[in-house]
């Protein structure tokens, strides 16, 4: 696996579990040791937050949070566009967007081919 | 006609020096000529000469549309733009048609403005350098310059004429590579980290970031929904302010654009005197990596203000030094929450998988996103882990509120106006700037714009000076939230100060005698304009790569 390769002065944080976990949650692959050594500079990176004495304060979600959010009202005033949208994708039938079977999970990592190395 | 500013070009059109074809077309040849800059993804000639051609009916007619009716535009291709493709310089969204326009886009379109063309930028947005999309990185157009060009012959150790071609910055690097070399008069970037701000300062250019909430971001690809704006990028103050009096407004389609009445146009009034101003200078952002060029002009410009009567005082933001790591934490989370919609199946690239839809999204996200988009997915995707969430994500948005709350604390000592560098130093050489990698890059860049972002402030970045090679250095001034006016009300004042604005060479010596405080220490444009045939022969005597 990436682990064994990965730097050994990193935090630990990133085992094969992490990996696996992290690339069934994204959908997306590391796809290389350099992949998994970048991530672990960006935690130690992030780590750095640790000094910052946030007692009692409130995280803040966005810079308008003083304000109220406007509302439309409920009145359907576009849409009927469905030939638009179905023309930018790759499969559809009719009007339906073809995807493939669901509820089969991605194989575990040692199951997976190795990937391409970049 | 092509060097001249918007509200020069807007004139001429109503007085008929000039028709919106002829324009049009000035423009299109500049930028087949400047194709090596790579600014352009997708030139939109044939809606461009179409939209030109209304717009010389309206002229005929009397009936103009207002100051942007017939100026050529672009917009950065991370703006949904309908029949026009708009990639985000991304295998993922390669040949994707949007079919709406971006609100942005469209309220340029109903003023009448020529869109030249689809801009380059980094893949997604996501860099400081507008290296890193599918079609290659953009040339800063000073990397031609004259001035620029002297300068590297006196190096013993350039080898081909083209090898040090400059960076743009980024990640809005294509828009601010087609104004600067003056293919249009304005153009749109976005603006999540300094993204307007960082390329506008690397190519001579007025980089506008106004206030979150502002300017809608409906059609804007998002890349982080908290921090996201679309910016301006102009020649001149005023030119700034003309496009943004179009843009700003509520959006129905953008829940976070603020419904206060605003004040149209938006037309600038020239301050006389800057008596009853009070200037802010952050203490924290004089770091060791900063240029002497750049501090040394960033000193003179807060000498200038205190010559000229107004208050300038030292403040501190003491959180800053945390602000970058601050923004890493909430930019990733949000990319990989943003991200999450390309899977292939409604839109965009789409693998040849069809074993299960997992796979299939996981392939066409491989195929679909470059290393550093990856990334950060996989990084954002780390911090909201439930076990890390407390300790990455909501810790680093506790941080944001102390770096927002120490803005407004600056702002309630009585501080109207912050004056900061944009960008650490010149526009540096593209093989010099890919020795370190896209995160490190972004995290030195983006130091003095980020924490902007965070807080939700208008900001600018003004072009004062060229530095001893000759290239344009930047300074940042950063106002009160929804006090975008008297920001660039301000910013206008030090233009005029440190502008020199259509000189010929005789008349700049006399012009430099007469005046007595100039930041300007070499006596050559801040613009290209001189250096435009120079542009054109350089181009036509060989093929830059």
């Amino acid at each position: 696996g990436f682990t064994s390769k990965a730097d050994p002065q990193g935090s630990g944080r990133i085992t094969a579990q992490v990996i696996e976990h992290l690339e069934r949650l994204a959908l997306v692959d590391f796809g290389s040791c350099e992949a998994v050594a970048r991530l672990e500079k960006a935690i130690a990176f992030a780590d750095r937050l640790r000094a910052v004495d946030t007692d009692g304060v409130e995280p803040m979600e966005s810079v308008l949070e003083d304000r109220c959010l406007y509302l439309r009202s409920d009145n359907v005033v576009e849409g009927n566009c469905a030939d638009e949208l179905l023309q930018n994708s790759h499969r559809v039938v009719e009007e339906y967007f073809v995807a493939p079977p669901g509820n089969i999970s991605l194989p575990k990592l040692d199951e997976q081919e190795p990937f391409p190395h970049s | 006609m092509l060097g001249r500013t918007l509200q020069e070009v807007s004139a001429a059109l109503k007085q008929g020096q000039i028709t919106p074809t002829e324009l049009c077309q000035k423009c299109l040849s500049l930028i087949k000529k400047t194709k090596f800059l790579n600014a352009y993804i997708t030139v939109s000639e044939e809606v461009a000469l179409k939209q030109a051609e209304e717009s010389e009916k309206r002229y005929k007619n009397g009936q103009s549309l207002g100051d942007l009716d017939g100026i050529p535009v672009a917009v950065k291709d991370n703006f949904s733009t309908s029949g026009i493709e708009t990639t985000c310089a991304s295998n993922m969204l390669k040949g994707y048609i949007p079919p709406y326009n971006a609100t942005v886009v469209q309220k340029l379109l109903d003023q009448g403005a020529l869109l030249m063309g689809k801009t380059n930028l980094d893949e997604f947005a996501m860099g400081s350098g507008s290296t890193d999309g599918i079609f290659g990185p953009v040339k800063n157009p000073w990397s031609y310059s004259k001035q620029y060009r002297e300068k590297r012959k006196q190096n013993p150790h350039s080898k081909n004429e083209d090898s040090d071609w400059l960076i743009t910055g980024g990640s809005s690097g294509g828009s601010a590579a087609a104004v600067s070399a003056f293919t249009c008069y304005a153009a749109l970037g976005s603006d999540t980290g300094g993204s307007t701000r960082n390329p506008a300062a690397h190519c001579g250019l007025v980089g506008f970031k106004p206030s979150y909430g502002l300017v809608s971001r409906h059609g804007l690809i998002p890349l982080v929904n908290s921090m996201d704006v679309p910016g301006i990028l102009t020649r001149c103050v005023d030119d700034a302010a003309i496009v943004l009096g179009a843009l700003a407004g509520p959006d129905p389609k953008d829940s976070t654009t603020v419904h206060d009445p605003i004040n149209k146009p938006f037309m600038l009034p020239s301050l006389a005197d800057v008596s009853k101003l009070c200037i802010g200078i952050p203490k924290e952002y004089l770091i060791p990596e900063l240029s002497s060029e750049v501090r040394s002009l960033w000193s003179k410009a807060a000498d200038l203000f205190e010559s000229e009567g107004a208050k300038v005082l030292e403040v501190s933001l003491p959180h800053t030094s945390y602000s970058i790591v601050c923004y890493h934490v909430l930019c990733t989370s949000e990319v990989a929450s943003n991200m999450a919609r390309f899977d292939g199946l409604q839109y965009g690239h789409r693998c040849d998988i069809n074993v299960s839809t997992e796979a299939m999204y996981a392939a066409t996200r491989r195929e679909g996103f470059n290393d550093v988009v990856r990334g950060r997915i996989l990084s954002g995707n780390f911090f909201l882990l439930k076990e890390n969430y407390e300790n990455y994500f909501v810790k680093a948005q506790k941080v944001r509120r102390l770096i927002a709350n120490d803005f407004v604390n600056a702002f309630n000592s009585g501080v109207d106006v912050l004056l900061t560098p944009t960008t650490l130093s010149e526009a540096v050489p593209y093989l010099e700037f890919i020795k370190e990698d896209n995160r490190t890059r972004s995290a030195q860049d983006d130091i003095f714009t980020q924490a902007v972002n965070m807080a939700g402030l208008p900001a600018v970045s003004i072009p004062v000076a060229l530095s001893n090679q000759g290239l344009p250095i930047g300074l940042q001034f950063i106002g009160r939230a929804f006090c975008d006016q008297q920001l660039l009300t301000v910013a206008k004042w030090f233009e005029k100060q440190v502008m020199h604005v259509l000189c010929k060479k005789g008349e700049k010596e006399k012009h430099y005698k007469r005046k007595k405080k100039s930041l300007v220490t070499s006596p050559s444009d801040i613009t290209l304009r001189n250096n435009i045939e120079e542009l054109h022969g350089q181009n036509t005597k060989k093929e830059i790569k």
